[in-house]
């Protein structure tokens, strides 16, 4: 079981006011991602939730119950941490074995829960490796083994995988998904990476300055986002959000438009533009484009839309996939 | 091309080094040399080639015991340094892992004080010693170690401390280490190289402290300092028997630093985080 509640959770540091106040429901088995700019307290809200700083206000609850005076190692969660964090003194095995040998757990099962860990993880070959004679993959593999053999009843995960290369980060992800799936523990997992936000999350908790902007399922964020703030954070490349003469044209103070929803065309359309930057991916094409009486507009098509830097081309906004928002930023 | 520059910057730095290291080390080797000339031979002018004549040893050892001044020394050395430890240990953990608004400026200061020429103390520490009874004690000698490398010793654990970071011990504290199990299992083992090397650094600066052994003591607590210099006054000077007596007093402590000089450089992090 691994259901989190926050009850107006808050957090000074000093004068600062990191996070006003809080109110937010994990479900067990959830995957939820915090994300959020940076500085925006995703860290420090997961900090709180894991014990590792005290809350100025509020309460948290696990599994019903109010843990909030707890030490960390009361709360029964794992914590998996950007630096890894290992033992740099003992051997990979023993880091496993750490939070087993602190709960007291008898020799014989100890080693054959790092065993069944080591080997869910494709650790078996390094167990007897300091972890200075790892990877970065293996090293944060390592510390996910250490989170896993305690059978918490949430993980925490903070930025875990942005020390990585592109390609582990793509393989790390797809393992810790996997994992989520085997395990069906709830897991909290920290990120500013839009791909790893949208792919791995049951939920997404977009912050911004230490309050919810909104709480929703990936798809939820990006077709239906509450504000501008979502949805300018939420998509990549970022929706084109658009003022004045088309914005009250259509009774609104700003439209926002996503790159991918726009109709390219070499010989007419509504607007026209001239192409700044063209970057073909093969499997996408994305334009930067200076529109004419809009400004600056980045449109996405599949597949090859062979453009180049200076070329006229017409683009029409799909008028059913407009996001409008009023004077406050909230969508109309 | 650029191989070849590379190589030869390679030969001349190394070259480079060995010269720095061979000029540092240049006294000490003339030392020895001269400890093992006559005393005709040691004012005779340079020369690096001695006659090798142990007799310089046997003079020094029989007109003046080394036995005593080297045990003095050993008692000075380690017990200075272990008081030094025991009060810097807590002092530099609480500086590191919760400083405070204050807490370099605590240390600026501490650090100041060794900025101070030691005579500009002389007077009142010898007449505090004399009214306290404690010229040429061991309590009194080991004391005054202790104090003059405290900043030095509190400086170095504070860094080395601070390399320590911050997140293995909350790693250690979420999987249900408690305090007392942090300290003992993953605070001190990290920490014993940055204390090793101190410790080490300590006994070496204190076994050659020379301003305050030679001038706070005479006999009973007199360390190998003040015996080198019991050879350069009252009879006139005698190059050879000061060069042997030097000798035997740098001898232990560059045996020391020779079989330690890994762990004095050894770092701290040993890659645990990247
Ligand atoms: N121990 C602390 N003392 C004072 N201020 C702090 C402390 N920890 C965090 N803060 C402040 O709280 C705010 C939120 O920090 P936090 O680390 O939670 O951000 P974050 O969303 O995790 O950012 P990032 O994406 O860069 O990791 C920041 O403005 C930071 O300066
Ligand atoms: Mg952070």
């Amino acid at each position: 079981m691994g259901s989190i509640t926050l009850n107006k959770v808050s957090k000074s540091f000093g004068e600062a006011k990191v996070i006003p106040s809080i109110d937010l429901e994990i479900v067990d088995g959830e995957f939820v991602v915090f994300v959020g700019p940076s500085g925006c307290g995703k860290s420090t809200l997961l900090r709180l939730i894991a014990g590792l700083e005290d809350v100025s206000g509020g309460k948290i609850m696990i599994d019903g119950k109010d843990v909030t005076d707890n030490a960390p190692a009361q709360r029964g969660l794992a914590m998996v941490f950007q630096s890894y964090a290992l033992y740099p003194h003992m051997s990979v095995r023993n880091n496993i074995a750490f939070p087993l040998k602190m709960a007291k757990v008898d020799k014989a099962a100890i080693d054959q829960k790092v065993t069944d860990a080591a080997r869910v993880l494709n650790l078996t070959d390094y167990l007897e490796r300091r972890p200075s004679q790892l990877s970065g993959g293996q090293r944060q593999r390592v510390a996910i083994g250490r989170a896993i053999v305690r059978e918490p009843s949430a993980f925490l995960f903070d930025e875990p995988l942005s020390n990585l290369d592109a390609a582990l980060r793509g393989t790390m992800r797809l393992e810790i998904t996997q994992l989520h799936h085997q395990l069906k523990t709830t897991m909290v997992y920290v990120t500013h990476d839009q791909v790893e936000a949208m792919t791995m999350a049951d939920k997404i908790v977009v912050l911004n300055r230490g309050n919810i902007e909104q709480v929703g399922s990936p798809l939820d964020l990006y077709s239906r986002p509450r504000n501008i703030f979502v949805a300018g954070f939420i998509g990549s490349p970022k929706m084109n959000l658009i003022e004045d003469d088309y914005a009250r044209s259509k009774g609104a103070k700003t439209v926002g438009i996503r790159p991918e929803h726009f109709t390219l065309s070499r010989d007419s359309g509504l607007w026209s533009g001239t192409v700044k930057v063209a970057e073909h991916l093969g499997s996408d094409t994305f334009l930067h484009l200076d529109v004419d009486g809009i400004g600056h507009i980045n449109a996405r098509c599949d597949g090859e839309f062979g453009a180049r830097h200076g070329d006229r081309i017409f683009l029409t906004p799909n008028e059913t996939k407009l996001h409008r928002f009023n004077e406050q930023g909230l969508a109309i | 091309m650029a191989r070849v520059v590379t190589r030869q910057h390679k030969v001349i730095a190394t070259i480079a080094a060995w010269l720095v290291a061979f000029l540092i080390f240049f006294p000490i080797l003339y030392t020895i040399i001269t400890s093992l000339k006559t005393e005709p031979e040691a004012i005779a002018g340079f020369s690096l080639i001695p006659s090798g004549t142990f007799e310089n040893y046997i003079t020094v050892q029989t007109r003046n015991d080394y036995i005593r001044p080297f045990m003095n020394s050993v008692i000075l050395a380690v017990g200075s340094t272990i008081l030094a430890l025991i009060i810097a240990i807590p002092a530099a953990w609480a500086m590191a892992f919760s400083p405070t608004k204050r807490t370099k400026d605590v240390l600026m200061w501490m650090l100041s004080t060794k900025m101070m020429p030691a005579v500009a103390v002389l007077v009142p520490i010898y007449l505090m010693f004399r009214d306290f009874g404690l010229l040429d004690t061991h309590i009194g000698l080991t004391v005054m170690l202790t104090l003059i490398n405290l900043p030095i010793v509190v400086w170095m654990l504070y860094t080395y401390f601070r390399e320590i970071p911050g997140e293995i011990l909350e790693a250690a504290r979420m999987d249900g280490a408690g305090l007392w199990q942090e300290i003992v299992y993953v605070l001190t083992p990290m920490a014993v190289p940055g204390i090793a090397s101190t410790l080490l650094l300590n006994i070496i600066l204190a076994w050659n402290e020379s301003f305050w052994t030679i001038r706070l003591t005479t006999t009973t607590a007199a360390p190998l300092t003040a015996f080198i210099a019991s050879f350069s006054s009252p009879q006139g000077l005698f190059w050879a028997k000061l060069s042997a007596a030097s000798t035997m007093a740098i001898a232990p402590i560059l045996i020391l630093g020779w079989f330690s000089q890994k762990q004095l450089v050894r770092g701290l992090t040993f890659g645990a985080v990247k």
